[in-house]
């Protein structure tokens, strides 16, 4: 059994982090293209409408394949973690179900009436038409991300006598204390890949001069939403997660951190490399006491290190969550800086004519999506050993009657079809972004 | 509470055969009876809108199973392991066929969709009917009520048979000419001269495979899974299912030669949804029936999630049930009609 574990969790890990790429473009990009629309209303001015249909173009491609690679994912809590699907299947089927009845109906239905029934609907019908698919997806990723607080966070269930959980509280559920930070941090770093992404067009139509004056709207927009949701990542939202794992898993928080010993005064490490055998970090680039006036607005405060736990609530792999951590919040602090300077040029209007940033905005796309994937990585990394927090062991989890080799050929298959489809996607969206808009 | 929730979700599942049903039947006949460019961009037409809404039912559908009863979720879809992921390799194919092929102008890259479509959609109804053949035969559950089944061993009905045995691809067959007419109903419906006739006459014959397959079907569920009858006799009432089956299956041909297309496809969902209903009558409250021991089975009792639960679920589902009516009847209407190219490739 214990191959069978390592392909499911392979398999689970690699079909959720790809599926990942595209929501979150999906759920930051809806808002900007509702904002887009909103300014056309406004100003009644063409360009920003030219600009939200150019935008919903590569928003439906994007769609297609959010919605493609997220159905294997729904099926998947049955195919690969069947026990843990009895398990807990009485509280997240409620979460799972209420995201087809609220998100998915919502949002596919009203995609269509976007993206076809523009003359249809008239400038306010298509701009509510934009609302309801944003809308759509906000609510997806409600749902979503509560399933997975409550994994991290069981709250109000109760285990019934044949040893699975069920709900017991709907609203606890819903409100679940881990729930409302995740949510919002995960919103708020999908606006910045969005923005990013929509700064790197634009930058690049503004470099080549090709486009120019729509490459000017994107830019305006981007950044100004960049550099909001880059601030907000990283406080009150990011900061008040620290603070959550901090005082629900502390295990993970020390060795998200990399604090070894309990001691008064941790130091807050921003570089440096676990050594799992001497259990210390090496070469150490670090802020002292900081770490403890971070959780304790206090510079003295005690920290438990991961000493202070019995090994086998240790996180598995701890050097690949602590790096996966770290890559967040640093990069996080970097697209703080790309997009504060953006938007004192912009403002000195000396923006589009400066070259070197624009280089920058141009090249810097990915990171958002590095940024997001390390987020879940530490999240997920960060709740081993356990699949439910405290509940059910991960390896109690798996499917029983899957067999290694039958796990085996799927994960191959979807790596094989995901390869390809990936390259797909990536050809139609420079091909729609040489068009052009109209 | 119990059998609320499993008539919810026989609800939800028929939906999403009637449904999406339709458009995968589009894609069955999209290489045979579309002839050119611009008839394959027709078709798409007709279902492009709406199709990812169809497939939402499949995940509502899903979803509430999940949600009513974990343990049939759990054992179900680990048991049918590879097919199960072959759907969902089909289910991307076939998507991404409608959306993108009209995104680039090559015809290599237009025929590699279209097939790419057409065939998953094949596929997929053979497999849908399958499932529910596995589903009626019954699977071999062992004592912690799960199992495994490879996809196919000797082809016979025993006990430790394969996803694909006889019964279960005449079942598969049946799904396939169910869909391919109700499919060509809907195209008749939504187009106009040489692709509508062709959309008629293809619905014409595959009634003949649906007429065929049913009765083979019928008989041989008789010998297999007796048990289903024993429902009927208990409560007489339940002929109605069986009895607007047959009304709808009447209706197809009927509607078909007089060119009411409408009618026509109305009496394939009737068909659909009476067939469907008349099989979720004779399981319950089997929902997964064991081929090994009896006493294995799996039924909406011992599979459902809590009182509690499934009380709050009712009063979330109705409100969901009732929003996505509301989208499903403002998107069809403002979709209402034949397809009308523009003058120009619009691709979105
Ligand atoms: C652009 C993306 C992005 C950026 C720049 C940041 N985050 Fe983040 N972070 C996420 C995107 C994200 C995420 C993908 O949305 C995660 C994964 C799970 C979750 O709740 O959100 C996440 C998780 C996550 C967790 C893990 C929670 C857990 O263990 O379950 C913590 C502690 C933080 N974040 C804290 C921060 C801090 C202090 C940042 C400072 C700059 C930061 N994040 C930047
Ligand atoms: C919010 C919905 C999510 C749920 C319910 C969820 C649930 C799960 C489950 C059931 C597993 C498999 C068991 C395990 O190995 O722990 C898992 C593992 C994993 N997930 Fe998530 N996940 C979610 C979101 C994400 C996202 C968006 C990503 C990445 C972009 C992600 C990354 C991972 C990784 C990297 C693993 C493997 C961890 C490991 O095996 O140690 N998850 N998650
Ligand atoms: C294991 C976890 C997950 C499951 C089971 C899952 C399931 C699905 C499914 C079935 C779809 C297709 C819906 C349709 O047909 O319209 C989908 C799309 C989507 N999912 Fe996920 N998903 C998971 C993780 C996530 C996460 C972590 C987020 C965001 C926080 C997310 C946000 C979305 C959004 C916004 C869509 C709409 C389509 C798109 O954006 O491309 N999902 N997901």
């Amino acid at each position: 059994m214990e191959d069978a574990l390592l392909i499911a969790r392979l398999q689970f890990a690699f079909t959720i982090m790809y599926h990942y790429l595209f929501p979150q473009l999906t759920m930051g990009l809806g808002l900007l293209i509702v904002a887009m629309k909103w300014i056309a209303l406004r100003r009644n001015d063409e360009r920003y409408n030219e600009a939200a249909r150019f935008w919903g173009k590569i928003f439906a491609i994007n769609f297609a394949m959010g919605v493609v690679t997220g159905i294997p994912m729904e099926f998947q809590f049955g195919t690969n973690w069947a026990k843990f699907s009895t398990f807990a299947g009485g509280v997240i089927g409620q979460t799972l179900a209420m995201e087809g009845m609220f998100a998915f109906f919502l949002e596919s239905s009203f995609l269509g009436l976007f993206i076809f029934g523009e003359k249809k609907l008239g400038p306010r019908g298509h701009f509510g038409a934009a609302l309801a698919v944003f809308l759509g997806s906000w609510i997806s990723g409600y749902f979503i991300v509560a399933t997975n607080a409550w994994m991290q966070n069981p709250v109000g269930y109760a285990v019934a006598p044949d040893g699975t959980v069920h709900v017991n509280d709907f609203w606890a559920l819903l409100l679940n204390p881990w729930l409302g930070w995740q949510y919002v941090h995960t919103m708020i770093g999908s606006v910045i890949t969005a923005s990013f992404v929509l700064a790197a067009v634009g930058a690049y139509y503004v470099l080549t001069d090709k486009h120019a004056e729509y490459g000017k709207v994107f830019l305006r927009i981007a950044v100004i939403a960049g550099v909001v949701s880059s601030i907000l990542v990283a406080f009150p939202t990011g900061d008040a997660q620290v603070k959550n794992v901090y005082k629900y898993q502390p295990v993970t928080f020390a060795a998200m951190e990399g604090i070894f010993e309990t001691k008064e005064g941790v130091e807050l490490v921003l570089i440096g490399q676990p050594d799992m055998e001497k259990m210390k970090i090496d070469n150490p680039l670090y802020v002292p006491n900081f770490l403890s006036f971070l959780t304790h607005f206090s510079w003295q405060a005690e920290i438990k290190g991961l000493q202070a736990f019995p090994k086998d609530q240790w996180p598995t792999n701890i050097p690949l969550l602590y790096y996966s951590y770290h890559i967040m919040v640093g990069l996080g602090t970097i697209f703080i800086a790309i997009m504060a300077v953006s938007v004192l040029l912009l403002w000195r209007k000396r923006f589009f004519a400066n070259r070197q940033i624009l280089w920058v905005l141009m090249l810097s796309f990915p990171f958002p999506y590095i940024a997001n994937t390390a987020g879940w990585a530490t999240a997920e990394l960060g709740r081993q050993p356990w699949l439910v927090y405290g509940l059910m062991r991960t390896a109690e989890g798996v499917s029983p009657t899957v067999s290694a080799g039958n796990s085996l050929f799927t994960l191959l298959g979807f790596l094989g079809l995901y390869f390809v489809i990936g390259v797909l996607f990536l050809l139609l969206v420079i091909k729609k972004i040489n068009q052009g808009p109209a | 509470m119990e059998t609320l929730w499993f008539v919810i979700v026989a609800f939800m599942l028929a939906m999403y055969v009637i449904l999406d049903g339709f458009d995968l039947g589009a894609g069955i006949i999209h290489l045979f009876a579309a002839k050119n460019q611009n008839e394959r961009r027709t078709i798409l037409n007709a279902i492009g809108p709406v199709w990812d809404g169809n497939e939402v039912w499949l995940l509502a559908a899903g979803g509430s199973l999940y949600f009513a009863f974990p343990k049939l979720y759990a054992s179900s879809f680990s048991g049918f392991y590879l097919p199960l992921i072959i759907v969902l390799w089909l289910l991307i194919l076939r998507a991404l066929g409608i959306e993108f092929r009209h995104q680039v102008q090559n015809p290599l890259w237009k025929s590699f969709w279209d097939t790419s479509f057409s065939v998953g959609s094949i596929l997929l109804s053979i497999f849908f009917g399958a499932a529910l053949g596995n589903v009626v035969r019954g699977v071999p559950l062992n004592k912690d009520g799960y199992f495994f089944e490879p996809l196919w061993t000797t082809f016979t009905v025993v006990p430790e048979a394969g996803i694909l045995d006889w019964f279960t691809v005449v079942m598969g067959l049946v799904g396939f000419f169910t869909l391919t007419s109700h499919g060509s109903n809907f195209i008749a419906l939504k187009t106009e001269g040489d692709l509508q006739k062709r959309a008629r006459s293809i619905a014409a014959m595959a009634w003949w495979g649906v007429l065929v397959g049913s009765i083979v079907a019928f008989i041989s569920t008789w010998s297999i899974r007796p048990q289903i009858w024993q429902n009927y006799s208990d409560h007489p009432l339940g002929y109605v299912f069986p009895l607007l089956g047959m009304l709808g299956l009447v209706g197809m041909t009927v509607y078909n030669r007089s060119g009411k297309d409408t009618f026509a496809f109305l009496s394939s969902s009737l068909f659909i949804g009476g067939m469907l209903a008349s099989t979720a009558f004779g399981l319950y409250p089997n929902v997964l029936p064991a081929s090994t021991d009896p006493e294995y089975s799996l039924t909406i009792y011992n599979t459902a999630a809590q009182e509690y639960g499934l009380t709050v679920g009712l009063t979330w589902w109705l409100m969901g049930i009732m929003l996505a009516t509301g989208y499903f009847v403002f998107v069809y209407r403002s979709f209402r009609g034949k397809v009308v190219l523009p003058a120009e490739e619009s691709g979105y």
